[in-house]
This record gives structure tokens, C-alpha cells and sequence, in this order.
């Protein structure tokens, strides 16, 4: 597979690390009321969709960017990359 | 010349030299240009292997990489490759090749008696018998079973030939140098594209060499000469023959087997061959298409053939398979092997054709059979006579066999695309859903007509081009005649009473398929799978359709509802040792060296592997009788006075920012954000889910400044974990990691005399006093007189111990200039094992304690996840069953006889219980035997261990029938109350 | 009709035209007890089971594809019980039992074979690791036996011995592990299945389930409704698929495990062998080829394939311990989606709908477990309660933090 780095361009998908899907990124609020159910599902519970999924790269043999890339699990065709921080951000993770 | 009794004029192949080669020990001759099947042929050998199952006698079937039957062992010694397919084996001189699969000589099979039996071996026979007694299916069944099948053998010696492996970029892989490949490529390279052309064979033009048809009005195989000479010459395109692209993967990766020097008598040091992973714009299928059979009655004798096989023997290699040939078909292609036989002046006895038509053609001198078919053949070890319906019996040595041609639709079905079927060739064609960039031309499109194939590839390039904006120069497709190709679904004979063949190798017969049908194996998957058809070497290329066509008639489906089994990488079988390339033996993964790698060389170590590091061990001295010896002597000169050790493998994380603090708060159990510049604190971390993952020591260089260490094992993985943590749990901390394993060699000074030994080679004023720089303080500094680096007062060993890092070129220096300073001490280099010993002796948890399994609790470090404040494993630690009060506690163990060894691995039982799983009180995770205290002592982890001191446990360890019987005790064996360290 | 070498040799004297068929292939009734989603080689154990030792009747198998296509058709056909986690090891023992007597118990052949299974260690701390696992497996009633350098090389005088860059420092042995012809398996328990009366239904894709009030009364598939007592979901790889028409998530996600064969050979190598420093395992099948695979890609994907720096990686494997298969050929390599858990280990449990059943998560190690996966779901739907060795294969067990991590690896599943 090829992904398509925002910053280096067109990479082998052999140089990054693969993690899982970008909910990881979600990281629950730990003083939450219902922390330990939130995390437990953080945790363990996956969509694990078949189709489009957005899911976590990690440029190990490169700049060392974590990534969201929207890959088709059914064609592992890829529709987006992103850089995970900025994702992150943008979900509202600003600490 | 004598000896190449078939040998006609003509063909590609260099007269003007002879090669000598044996099969089975007799000399035979052929020519540059031969493969091994067409040199067989030429001398006459029609006889080359034996059938899978019932040993009957083979011959050579096809002229390509399709072959099912002309495997041979192909060279000797550590050389022997076995399941060689004569058809594609380029000659070289002293080829030598050897027969397979038969006890014996080839001639005189003795398991040529199973073909008696056969009434008894239908498919999947095995699956009703063979159960009584039990016993005997490993005793003797199966081993019969397994020295019967197999094909050829290793030589179980290591293979001696290297691999090398590439990779290749192009905007256009071409895949096929057949006619429309050789149009597309042309067309391609013309608009200035980067273009790779490859192709299986070692002779590129795909079947225009095996043709006699015209282009541009020369013939064909001088058209494809003439462009792939003037491909050659382009730089923006590289011909690759004797390259097999055998698989496509994702976004226009392919992988393609290049091989060098199979084609000579030896690879003389080179790389036999090359794996290229070919990284693609677009590509295009031009792989042509594959004849097939009709199935009859005993069509598997030698001298049996594809039509179009016996068309290349002839034209291309100058060699007749018979002295008379006849010819069956059901489709107008196999009429071109009758005309250009007789061109040749072959003797034609017939040309029986299945259709009731008006013959397409007229050939000189043969009799013509429409409307017939062939339903027996008569020749032990190769054919002498062929039966048609009629019951008229004709003598022939060679019989052509057509039954149309199917697209090489393989590699657009390798990303699970399913082929389509078209009534027009009665064949499947490549479907709608393609490999992402991937166009097919030509014949693997169904374009059968040589005219049709080259406007097909000079389209399919033109728009490709047009699509990745390269400006097409006007190109004109060559033209070609577009010869009829008729053909009908025609299968098999069914007036044939014998057995049929459909899978050569493999032995399955129209019967084999008739009788899964009515076992109720009736998906293609199960027909596969009950009969083995397809699953030889050759993936079924010449069998798959007929089979598949035969099924549908008993089932009454057409062929798709029947459907197709699914083309799997690669598309012809790859040799291992080209998969792995130069990635074995050492050089299986690289080593990492310590930066005091020379100097342990030079002083006796041995070294052993940690991960990819390899590390001094121990350092023998002479007159040490073995490794305990040594590191017994290490301990204690170490505790008695003043020891060195590597340490530079542990992971080594520069943190930086105006919000290290409380980053290093997140990932740590235990607080951080009040740590005083130029102090160090241990630190423990979690995964998310709550299990410990890793420690070490965090020193705070700045204000802002931290240095972070790991273990050896979780270096990178950590490193990576934090980067999550950093980009995407707190991504608005001001802070920035860098790993610096590599960039720093660090020395662990422990013992007594560590002190003494450092103020020798840092520079002054740096006051190394206890007041000054105590336990757990760091700095940076100067040695040596001016080389910068930095030292910790922290310990590992329990010892009054510090850690002395320099930039890692200085490395193997600085551990002679501390052995240097620490000579009046007999300051002695330490290795693993006694780094291992005195850790275990300090009950220090490592690798073996902190497995990913066990917890903060478990490892009695509870203490050290802070009640204040959250960090990551925090709240999934605190899950109920995590938290039980017969958790695993880790703990020490003494033997109680002194003499008696723990060993690591045994389990703990209570005493009186008996030992099993259901009493099992948790297991001995570390040993060592102590010199400090003069016995073995263990570190493990035992149910509510925190309560039992005291107790004597039954150690157990039934896969080494030892038990011994062991006091639980503080796993702090050494100094517990730590003032030694703090000295 | 009863297989034996006698009915061989009647059906082969009269041309082999008496064979019947193996299975019947009916359509489905209105109404079942029990329907089993998945025609693989768990859910038609799971049939055979419940028919043969529970006793139930009115079962019916739904089948997406062809019966049998799941992983049973697609897996490196290895058995064998080395666990050493409490929650795993008395089951795997079970199932290693089961398959000691299977071919007998349903008058198929499907060729098991006790050739052992060979793990080879490289290092101290694998070596000790082996260590308390061979014990663990003792003290269960599983055979165990550590092997040295010294014998390793008497009996496998082909391992790289002498050059490795990792050495072999010897190896954990189960003697009566080894291999099955993995498609046999499902043919066997699918005439012993249909035999008992288990309708098996193939082409019969299940596109939702009929959920009213918290209870479950039946599925919706391509052959329309039928209604069910319970309703046993046993679709491993596609789990978290099927398991959303029932709006569940699960600890699973989808991930693809390549395996490969080489061409066929002459007897190479005894048994199973895996490679303690990478990632590569091998046997013999009893056709000749050498059937081998390693590391999963390591992505989620439901696409039955895989791509190239896996290939090479496992083959890398490979030549490391036996270099003498540099000149043996690959022949076909294909992949199989995997439900990979959380902690590397499986479900067999209810769900909190009542009356739908789940078992799947079983990683790339749902062959060996096909028999007492059966088993012990059969037991669970005719007795509401878990079998006594499959306790703690339960849904809930992240929650409380009852984890059965055999590798120490954590809540990644493709680390497992």
C-alpha cells in the first residue's frame, strides 16, 4: 500500500506502524462521572466498520507523524490522509 | 546432430552452437535458444515424468508456464530444484535433469501398480478409509501416503545461491511482451512515458515467435525484434525479460520475479535471481491467453499435446514433436497448427474436428473429421494410435489437442476482482472491477485475433497516456490480419468410456468431477477442494475451465452460475529463497552494536543477542573454567569494589518544552511536575488498558529539559507511544521528543569505589561529594578535560552506583579511559548476566516480571500510581478483577536447601496440595544463583505473595522433573534498606 | 451411509456410482430452535454437537457461501494446546482431545495427524517463558516436553544451527499436536450434522435479526425470515459485521492472516515448527507442500488478501531457520480476515439480547479450536450456561479486567 503523506508525499505503507481506528484519538475525560465505562469502551469496543475507516499510521521509518488516513477496509482504496495532531485539534483535544 | 531425430528446419535458435545436457544420465544435444522441453523433443524423448497419483507415464504438454507434466529435478547437489518445468527451463550446457515421482527408473515405475487400484482411489477416497485401527493412520497409512505424494526433493542442504531484491518506479508497467503488450509499449514510450515492459520469457514477442502470421508486412516474430530493439533503445523504458510479474497488490504495487542466471550453468557469485517490487502509475495485462484441452479417453499419454504447443515446437524451436501428427480441435485456431505443420512438411494423418461445419481450411495430405472426436488412445509410454468415435483407429505419434483459449485474466483477480464470462470465445474475460490502474489488452482481454490484439494495446496506451497527461504522438496501431477464431463449447468426448484427464498433474479425471457432483460437492470451492483439481503446481491454467464446464452440465447451471475459483499471488510459483533476498543466515535482521562493542571484543566478552543489540555477556578471564566463573567474579569485584557496564541499549528519550512536566505527569504513574532540576526520579508507565508496560528513570536536566530512559526491549515502542500521547492525546502541549538512544553511550560505574574512580576523569570544579551530587542527582558536566557529558547518581546493582553518558564516538574510549582510571581499584568490566544477577539480588522487576501482563499491584509498584492525578492505564487499573485480594504478588524465593537451583518457569503449589493447575499459586519469573549470598534466589509472582513471607512453597517443575521447596521471602535480597546506594 | 475400506471397494467393482450425497440441500423451514449463523467449521461443529450430544433436532445452519468456506477453508490446519493462561488452556486440551477421537466419532477421515508441534527458543527469557508454559500445560494434563540444542540438531539436522543470527537454543515440544486436512473437518461434522436431521443451508446470507422487546425471535436472510428459538451467531472474521445488524459492538476488529504453500515435495520436515524470533511457522501437508505463514498484515481489512512486505517477511522467517527451502517454490498464498480480540482470546457467551448467542474473536487460532468451540457453544445454547472449560470466554471479562493475554501484548489486537 501506498499512503499519501501530507508533508513527504506519496510513502510505502511498509515505513509507518499501524495502530487502529482514529476513535483512539478520543481519549475520554478521566473525572467524567461514568469514567470507567467510557473508558472500557475506549478501550475495547470497536466499529471495526466494512468500508470506509478512519484509522491511525505512525511514520516510524520517516518524520515520526502520526496520521489519519481513511482507508476502505473492503478495497483498502484511501481517500484521506491528515495529520493526526491537527485532527486531534480539531476535535477539540487543545491541552 | 544425430541424435535430434526431430529437429526441423527453422525457428530461434542458434544453430551455429550445440549444447550438451543429460536427462537421467543420457547425453543430449540442443542449441541456444531451446528450452529443455523442446530439446527433449528434439531428441526424441517423448517419455519425462510420472502422474501424482497413479504413476502413469507423462510426457510434455504445453510449451509454456502452464505445463502440468514436464517437471523435472533440474541440477544436482545443493543445486537440486525440484518440479522444474521443462517448458520454460532455458538450455544451458551440461544441463543436467533428472525424472521425478516414480520408484524405479522411469521407464519401469513399480507404482505404476496404483493405476490398477484406481477403481479404489476415486476422489477423495481417502476421507472414507484409513480410520481403523486408529493407530495406524500415523503408523502406517499416512507415511505411505506422504512418501507417495510430494513431487521432487530438496537437497536439504542450505541453498547456495544469493537473492537480491529491488524496487523499480515507472508510469506504465506493461506486463506481457506479447503482441498487444509490445504495441501498448511502444505507444507508451513514444509519448515519453517512464515504461516497464516485462515478460516470463527470455525471448520477448509472446506467441508472434510461435506464429507465422504477418505485421506491417514482415513477419511477425521480425516486428517484434524490431520494436523491442527500438524499445531497447529508448531511455525511458526498460525491457525485462525472464521477469515474471506474479502478483498485484495494493495501489499499483506489483511484485516481479526477475531471474539471472538460471538461464547459465552456474550463477558464479551473482544473484540468481531478483525480487522487484514495481511501483506503478498505471499498468496494463497484456499476458496473452492459454489453450486449452478437450477431455477423452486416455488423453494423458505422452506424445499428447496442445495444439498450439506443438505449433511453437515447430516454428519456433525447428523441432516436431511427432513424425505424424494429428490434430483435434473444436475451434478454427486449431487449424493453424495443421497449416503450418504441413507448411513445415510434418506429416498430417488427420485433423478431426469436433464441429459438423465446413472444414475452415484444407491441409495437404491429411484426412479430415468434422464432426468427430477422439475417444481412445492406444501407446504405453507415448502415444502410437488415437480411436475416434467412429471406432476408426488412426497411428500417430503426436496428437494436437485444442479446445480454445482462455485469457490470462489471472493478476486482475489477485485484488479479488472475478472474471466474466463471454459467450462470443467461450471463455472468462477480465470483470468490471480491476486492480486500481490496472487495463488489460489484447488476448488476456479476449481480443483473440492478432489484428485485434495490437489495436487494442495501441488504444488501451493512448488513453492511459491521455489519462496520466502525457501528450500522445499520433500512433497508428500495426496492422495484422484478423484471423478466424472460431470455437465451441465443446469439453469433453463424452462417448469416451476410459478415463479422462482434466488435471494432469494432480490426477483428476471427468469421472473424479462427475462423481464430487454427485457427493454433493458442487460449489467450484468444493470441487476443488474434494478433488484436488487446480492445486498442482501449474494452479490448474490448462484444467480450471474444462472442469468447471463439466460441473455445470451436471449440475445444468451455465459456466458463471457455476462460477470460478479464486486466482490467488503469484501467478507461477516463486522460489523461497528469491522471497526472502539477502535476509538470512546473520544477515536475518541487522545487528545494533554497543559503542563499546570493540573494546568487549578485545577483552574476552561473549555476546548475546537482545533483540537486535547485541550485548557483553560476560567478560572470561583465563583460567575461568566457565560463564559462571565469570560472572560470579563479576559481582562480587563489582560489590566489593568497582564494576563497568554498557548500558547505551536502554532507550534514551530527550524531552523538551515548556510543558515536559506535565507531559512526563500523563504518561507516568507516578508525579513529575515538582521534580528539581538536576534530579532524577523513577518512573513507571501503563498501557491505556492498566497493565505495567515499562520503566526507568526520568532526569530533569532543565527547567525545561528532561532526559527519559526505557528498558532495552520497549525502546522504540515507547518512543512511539509517547509521539501517540504527544500528537494525539495532548496535542496542545508545548513539547518535542527526540530519541537519543543512539546518540549517547552510557556506562553504569557501580561499586564502592564508583566515586573514586569517576573523580579521576571528570573535570574539575564538579564536586562528586555526597553532599554535593547525591543519590538520584544528575548533571552535566565535562571529563576528560573538556568532553561533554552527563552523569547520574542512580543504581541498578543496590550499589553506590552512577551512569556516565558521553556522545556515543567517544564510546568505546571512554570505556578504556574508566578502565583505565579504575585499574588501581581492579575495576572489572560487567556483562548481562551479572547486570542480571545483582538486579535480581535487588529485586528490581525487568523483562520477565514487567511481561505485559501483570500490573502496578502485581509488581508490588502500587504505590507509584498517584492517587492525585490521572495518567494513561490510570482508570482502566482500577477494574475490579485487576484489584483482587489473591492478586499475584511479586516476591523473593530461597531455596531451602541452599544447594538445590530455582529454576525461572516453575510453578508455585502450596504444601499439602496437590500440583495442577487448579492449585497453581503463580510461577518464578527470575533466577540466579548468588555469589553474594551463596545460593540460588528467585524472583516471582505468587498469590497474595505480600502476606506469605515466611511460608515454604512447593516449586514445581514437571517439564524438567524437579521439585525443590523454596522460603517466600522480600524480593529485596540485598541491602533492602538501601543505604549502600545511597552512600 | 457408513465410510469404511469396504464400502470402497464395493462402490469402486461398480464403476463409483453409488456414492450418495453427503449432505442434502433443503431449504429452510418456517421455525427452528436453534439457528446457527455461519456454516464454517465452529458453527457446523456447533450443529453436529447439539445434535449428537444435546440431543436438539430442529437446527438450521445458514450459510453465506458454500459450507465450510469460513476460516476452516482458508487456515494452516495446526492443533495443538500449548496455552498457558487458566481461561485457555483446559479448553484447548479439550479440543485437542476431541480431535484425537473426531475421525472415528463422525466416520470421516479427516487425517488427523499427532506430528507434534515444535516451538523453538532463542533466548534466556523466551526460554524461561517456555519454561513455566510447559509447566502450566503439564499441571493441566497436557503433554509438554522441553527440548535441548543438542537434541534439536539430532532431529532437525536442517535448522540453521550454525549460522543463525539468532541461535536456537532449543524448543518447547507438544507431541500430540500437529495437523488436520482443515476442509475434511468441515465436511465431517457437516455429514454428521445433516445426518442428524441439521438443515445446512447454503447461499443463505443473514441480513438482520428479528429483535422485539430485548428478545430475539428469528433472522432476516436472503431466503427470507424464519423464526428462532435462539439464534447463534458463530461468524468468525465477519463478526463485527453481523453482530452491527443486531446494533452490537464488539472487542474485535477485522484483520487479514496470509498463509501460503509450496509446491508439493517428498517428505521434508516431521511436524510443525515456529520460529521464536520471527515470525514464520511451518508443516508438511500429507499432499507435499509446505504450508507456512507468520505475522497478520497488521491493518483492519475484510479483504480476504494481503500485500507484499508480509510475503516477504514470513519468507524472510523462513529461509532464517531452514535455509535448505531456498529452491522449493511458493505455489499459492491467500488470506483469511481474522476477528482479532483484545486480548488475543475468544467469546462463547450470550448476549444481553435474549435468545442471540455470539462466538467468534478467535484470532488466527479458530482451526484447533473448531471441536470443543462446538462443544462447548452447544452446551451453552442447550443448557443457558457456559461449559465448564469455556467459563471465562465471556463478552463482560474487559470490563471487569478478567484479561487472557497470552502474549502480555494488551488492548491492540493486532499485536496478538
Amino acid at each position: 500500500m501506498i499512503i499519501n503523506h501530507p508533508l513527504l508525499g506519496p510513502r510505502d505503507a511498509a515505513e509507518f506502524v499501524y495502530l487502529g481506528d482514529a476513535a483512539l484519538i478520543d481519549r475520554p475525560d478521566p473525572e467524567a462521572e461514568n469514567a470507567d465505562e467510557q473508558f472500557y469502551e475506549y478501550g475495547y469496543l470497536r466499529d471495526n466498520p466494512a468500508g470506509a475507516h478512519q484509522e491511525l499510521w505512525y511514520h516510524e521509518q520517516g518524520d515520526r507523524s502520526w496520521l489519519v488516513v481513511t482507508r476502505d477496509t473492503l478495497t483498502h482504496e484511501i481517500t484521506g490522509v491528515k495529520l493526526a495532531r491537527d485532527e486531534a485539534k480539531k476535535r477539540g483535544r487543545n491541552k | 546432430m544425430s541424435q535430434q531425430t526431430h529437429r526441423i528446419s527453422g525457428g530461434l535458435i542458434d544453430r551455429s552452437s550445440t549444447l550438451e545436457f543429460t536427462f537421467n544420465g543420457k547425453k543430449m544435444q540442443g542449441h541456444p535458444g531451446d528450452t529443455l522441453a523442446s530439446a527433449l523433443l528434439a531428441n526424441g524423448q517423448r517419455l519425462v515424468g510420472r502422474g501424482f497419483k497413479y504413476h502413469r507415464p507423462r510426457g510434455i504438454f504445453t510449451a509454456g508456464s502452464e505445463e502440468p507434466n514436464a517437471l523435472v529435478q533440474l541440477r544436482s547437489g545443493a543445486h537440486q530444484e525440484p518440479n522444474t518445468r521443462a517448458t520454460v527451463t532455458e538450455l544451458f550446457d551440461g544441463l543436467t535433469a533428472t525424472s521425478q515421482n516414480h520408484r524405479g527408473s522411469l521407464e519401469f515405475d513399480f507404482m505404476a501398480v496404483t493405476d490398477l487400484l484406481s477403481p479404489f482411489l476415486s476422489a477423495g477416497f481417502y476421507y472414507k478409509t484409513f480410520m481403523w485401527p486408529k493407530a495406524f493412520w500415523e503408523k502406517i497409512y499416512e507415511p505411505i501416503i506422504r512418501s507417495s505424494a510430494g513431487l521432487g526433493s530438496l537437497s536439504m542442504q542450505e541453498d547456495p545461491d544469493i537473492y537480491d531484491k529491488g524496487f523499480l518506479h515507472c508510469d506504465l508497467l506493461v506486463i506481457g511482451s506479447g503482441p498487444a503488450g509490445l504495441a501498448a509499449a511502444l505507444s507508451a514510450a513514444r509519448s515519453g512515458a517512464q515504461v516497464i515492459l516485462a515478460d516470463e520469457d527470455y525471448h520477448a514477442g509472446g506467441r508472434l515467435n510461435a506464429e507465422t502470421y504477418d505485421i506491417d508486412g514482415i513477419s511477425g516474430s521480425d516486428w517484434a525484434a524490431q520494436t523491442l530493439a527500438e524499445l531497447s533503445a529508448m531511455d525511458n523504458v526498460r525491457v525485462m525479460v525472464r521477469t515474471t510479474v506474479y502478483g498485484a497488490y495494493d495501489h499499483g504495487v506489483f511484485g516481479a520475479l526477475e531471474r539471472c542466471t538460471d538461464h547459465l550453468a552456474s550463477s558464479d557469485g551473482k544473484p540468481r535471481q531478483v525480487l522487484w517490487r514495481i511501483y506503478s502509475k498505471r499498468s496494463l495485462l497484456s499476458a496473452g491467453a492459454t489453450e486449452r484441452p478437450i477431455a477423452f479417453g486416455n488423453n494423458d499419454r505422452p506424445g499428447i499435446m496442445l495444439a498450439g504447443a506443438v505449433r511453437t515446437y515447430v516454428n519456433r524451436y525447428g523441432v516436431s514433436p511427432g513424425k505424424q501428427v494429428a490434430i483435434f480441435t473444436n475451434n478454427d485456431d486449431g487449424w493453424r497448427t495443421a497449416t503450418d505443420l504441413a507448411a513445415k512438411g510434418v506429416d498430417i494423418s488427420a485433423v478431426i474436428d469436433a464441429r459438423d461445419i465446413e472444414p475452415p481450411a484444407s491441409v495437404h495430405g491429411a484426412a479430415v473429421y468434422m464432426g468427430s472426436s477422439v475417444v481412445d488412445t492406444a501407446g504405453r509410454k507415448g502415444l502410437r494410435a488415437i480411436t475416434l468415435a467412429s471406432g476408426e483407429r488412426l497411428e500417430a505419434d503426436c496428437l494436437a489437442v485444442s479446445g480454445g483459449w482462455n485469457p490470462n485474466v489471472h493478476l486482475t483477480c489477485h485484488q479479488r476482482g472475478k472474471p466474466q464470462w463471454r459467450n462470443e470465445i467461450n471463455a472468462f474475460v477480465p470483470g468490471s472491477t480491476l486492480p486500481a490502474g490496472m487495463r488489460v489488452a489484447g488476448a488476456a482481454n479476449g481480443a483473440l485475433s492478432l489484428g485485434a490484439a495490437l489495436r487494442d494495446g495501441t488504444d488501451c496506451a493512448t488513453s492511459i497516456m491521455a489519462d496520466l497527461g502525457f501528450k500522445s504522438k499520433a500512433s497508428k496501431a500495426p496492422t495484422a490480419s484478423d484471423e478466424a477464431h472460431a470455437s465451441s463449447a465443446y469439453w469433453h468426448v463424452p462417448e469416451s468410456r476410459p478415463r479422462a484427464w482434466l488435471d494432469m498433474q494432480n490426477d483428476v479425471t471427468v469421472k473424479d468431477i462427475k462423481q464430487s457432483f454427485k457427493e454433493g460437492f458442487r460449489s467450484v470451492e468444493h470441487l476443488k477442494r474434494y478433488t484436488t483439481l487446480g492445486m498442482a503446481t501449474d494452479q490448474g491454467k490448462t484444467s480450471n475451465i474444462p472442469a468447471l464446464a463439466i460441473m455445470a452440465e451436471c449440475t445444468g447451471k451455465t459456466i458463471p452460475e457455476t462460477g470460478t475459483t479464486i486466482f490467488r499471488p503469484p501467478y507461477t510459483p516463486i522460489p523461497m529463497g528469491a522471497l526472502a533476498g539477502r535476509a538470512r543466515g546473520k544477515d536475518f535482521r541487522p545487528y545494533r552494536l554497543t559503542p563499546s562493542h570493540k573494546w568487549a571484543e578485545n577483552n574476552g566478552a561473549t555476546f548475546v543477542e537482545t533483540g537486535n543489540w547485541l550485548r557483553a555477556q560476560w567478560f572470561a578471564r583465563p583460567g575461568e573454567k566457565g560463564w559462571r566463573d565469570s560472572v560470579d567474579r563479576e559481582v562480587e569485584m563489582t560489590r566489593a569494589s568497582v564494576g563497568i557496564c554498557d548500558v547505551t541499549t536502554l532507550g534514551k528519550i530527550d524531552i523538551q518544552g515548556k510543558d515536559a512536566a506535565e507531559f512526563l505527569n500523563h504518561v507516568y504513574t507516578n508525579a513529575f511536575l515538582k521534580l528539581p532540576v538536576g534530579k532524577v526520579r523513577y518512573g513507571l508507565m501503563l498501557r491505556e488498558d492498566g497493565i505495567a508496560y515499562d520503566d526507568g528513570t526520568t532526569a530533569r536536566l532543565g527547567e525545561n529539559h528532561f532526559v527519559m530512559t526505557t528498558t532495552t526491549a520497549n525502546a522504540v515502542l515507547v518512543f512511539r507511544r509517547l509521539e501517540f500521547a504527544r500528537q494525539c492525546l495532548w496535542p496542545g502541549l508545548d513539547v518535542h521528543l527526540i530519541s537519543t538512544t543512539d546518540g549517547w553511550a552510557q556506562f553504569a560505574v557501580a561499586g564502592p569505589n564508583s566515586r573514586n574512580l569517576l573523580s579521576k576523569v571528570i573535570d574539575a570544579p564538579f564536586d562528586l561529594s555526597n553532599d554535593a551530587f547525591p543519590f538520584m542527582a544528575c548533571s552535566e558536566l565535562t571529563i576528560c578535560g573538556g568532553t561533554p557529558a552527563r552523569l547520574f547518581r542512580i543504581s541498578f546493582s543496590g550499589e553506590m552506583a552512577y551512569e556516565i553518558a558521553v556522545p556515543a564516538r567517544f564510546g568505546n574510549a571512554m570505556m578504556g579511559v574508566l578502565m583505565e582510571a579504575g585499574k588501581e581499584y581492579d575495576a572489572v568490566p560487567y556483562g548481562t548476566e551479572a547486570l542480571g544477577v545483582m538486579r535480581i539480588e535487588k529485586g528490581h522487576a525487568a523483562g520477565n516480571e514487567l511481561n505485559g501482563q501483570t500490573t502496578a499491584l502485581n509488581l508490588g509498584l502500587g504505590g507509584f500510581v498517584s492517587k492525585k492525578k490521572d495518567c494513561i492505564g490510570k482508570t482502566l487499573s482500577q477494574r475490579p478483577e485487576l484489584n483482587r485480594d489473591d492478586a499475584i504478588r511479586l516476591v523473593g524465593f530461597k531455596p531451602v536447601d541452599h544447594s538445590q537451583p530455582l529454576l525461572a518457569g516453575s510453578h508455585f503449589i502450596t504444601k499439602g496440595d496437590t500440583a495442577n493447575m487448579a492449585n497453581d499459586q503463580g510461577w518464578m519469573t527470575s533466577v540466579a544463583y548468588s555469589p553474594t549470598f551463596g545460593h540460588s534466589i528467585g524472583l516471582g509472582f505468587i498469590k497474595r505473595g505480600h502476606e506469605r513471607k515466611g511460608e515454604i512453597i512447593r516449586v514445581v517443575n514437571p517439564a524438567r522433573n524437579i521439585e525443590v521447596e523454596a522460603e517466600i521471602v522480600s524480593p529485596h535480597f540485598y541491602d533492602p534498606e538501601g543505604g549502600l546506594q545511597r552512600g | 451411509m457408513r465410510y469404511s475400506a469396504f464400502e470402497i471397494l464395493k462402490q469402486g467393482l461398480s464403476g463409483n456410482k453409488g456414492w450418495k450425497p453427503v449432505w442434502r440441500e433443503p431449504e429452510p423451514k418456517a421455525e427452528y430452535d436453534v439457528i446457527i449463523v455461519g456454516g464454517g467449521g465452529h458453527g457446523l461443529s456447533t450443529a453436529y454437537y447439539l445434535s449428537k450430544v444435546y440431543g436438539m433436532r430442529n437446527i438450521a445452519v445458514l450459510e453465506k457461501g458454500w459450507l465450510g468456506s469460513g476460516n476452516i477453508g482458508r487456515n494452516t490446519t495446526i492443533i495443538r494446546s500449548n496455552y498457558m493462561m487458566p481461561g485457555n488452556q483446559p479448553f484447548y486440551e479439550f479440543s485437542l482431545k476431541l480431535w484425537e477421537g473426531l475421525e472415528q466419532d463422525f466416520n470421516y477421515n479427516a487425517m488427523v495427524s499427532q506430528r507434534s508441534i515444535l516451538n523453538l527458543f532463542h533466548s534466556d527469557p523466551q526460554r524461561d517463558a517456555f519454561v513455566r508454559r510447559a509447566n502450566a500445560m503439564i499441571l493441566s494434563g497436557a503433554d509438554a516436553e522441553l527440548a535441548d540444542e543438542a537434541q534439536l540438531r539430532r532431529e532437525l539436522p536442517f535448522l540453521d544451527f550454525d549460522n543463525a543470527r539468532f541461535p536456537i537454543k532449543g524448543g518447547l515440544y507438544q507431541r500430540r499436536g500437529g495437523t488436520v486436512r482443515h476442509d475434511a473437518v468441515a465436511w465431517g461434522y457437516a455429514r454428521g450434522a445433516d445426518s442428524h436431521g441439521v438443515d445446512i443451508i447454503q447461499n443463505c446470507e443473514v441480513t438482520g435479526f428479528d429483535i422485539e422487546n430485548g428478545v430475539c425471535t428469528g433472522v432476516q436472510s436472503s431466503k427470507g425470515r424464519i423464526r428462532a428459538k435462539k439464534v447463534a451467531v458463530c461468524v468468525a472474521g465477519s463478526s463485527s459485521r453481523v453482530m452491527s445488524l443486531a446494533g452490537m459492538r464488539l472487542p474485535i476488529e477485522s484483520h487479514v492472516l496470509q498463509a501460503f504453500v509450496t509446491e508439493g515435495l517428498k517428505p521434508t520436515l516431521p511436524g510443525v515448527i515456529t520460529f521464536g524470533a520471527g515470525h514464520f511457522y511451518v508443516s508438511q501437508s500429507d499432499k507435499g507442500g509446505l504450508v507456512f505463514g507468520g505475522d497478520i498484515d497488521g491493518y483492519n481489512t475484510y479483504a480476504q488478501r494481503g500485500n507484499l512486505p508480509v510475503v516477504e517477511d514470513v519468507a524472510e522467517g523462513g529461509m532464517a531457520i531452514m535455509p535448505m527451502i531456498g529452491r522449493t517454490r511458493l505455489l499459492r498464498s491467500w488470506g483469511g480476515v481474522m476477528d482479532m480480540s483484545m486480548d488475543g482470546s475468544p467469546f462463547i457467551d450470550k448476549t444481553h439480547i435474549e435468545g442471540l448467542y455470539f462466538n467468534g474473536g478467535w484470532c488466527y487460532g479458530g482451526f484447533k479450536a473448531t471441536p470443543a468451540s462446538g462443544y462447548c457453544y452447544a452446551h451453552l445454547l442447550a443448557n443457558d450456561t457456559p461449559h465448564p472449560v469455556a467459563t471465562e470466554m465471556r463478552l463482560d471479562r474487559f470490563k471487569r479486567g478478567h484479561i487472557i493475554d497470552e502474549k502480555g501484548q494488551g488492548n491492540q489486537p493486532n499485536l496478538h
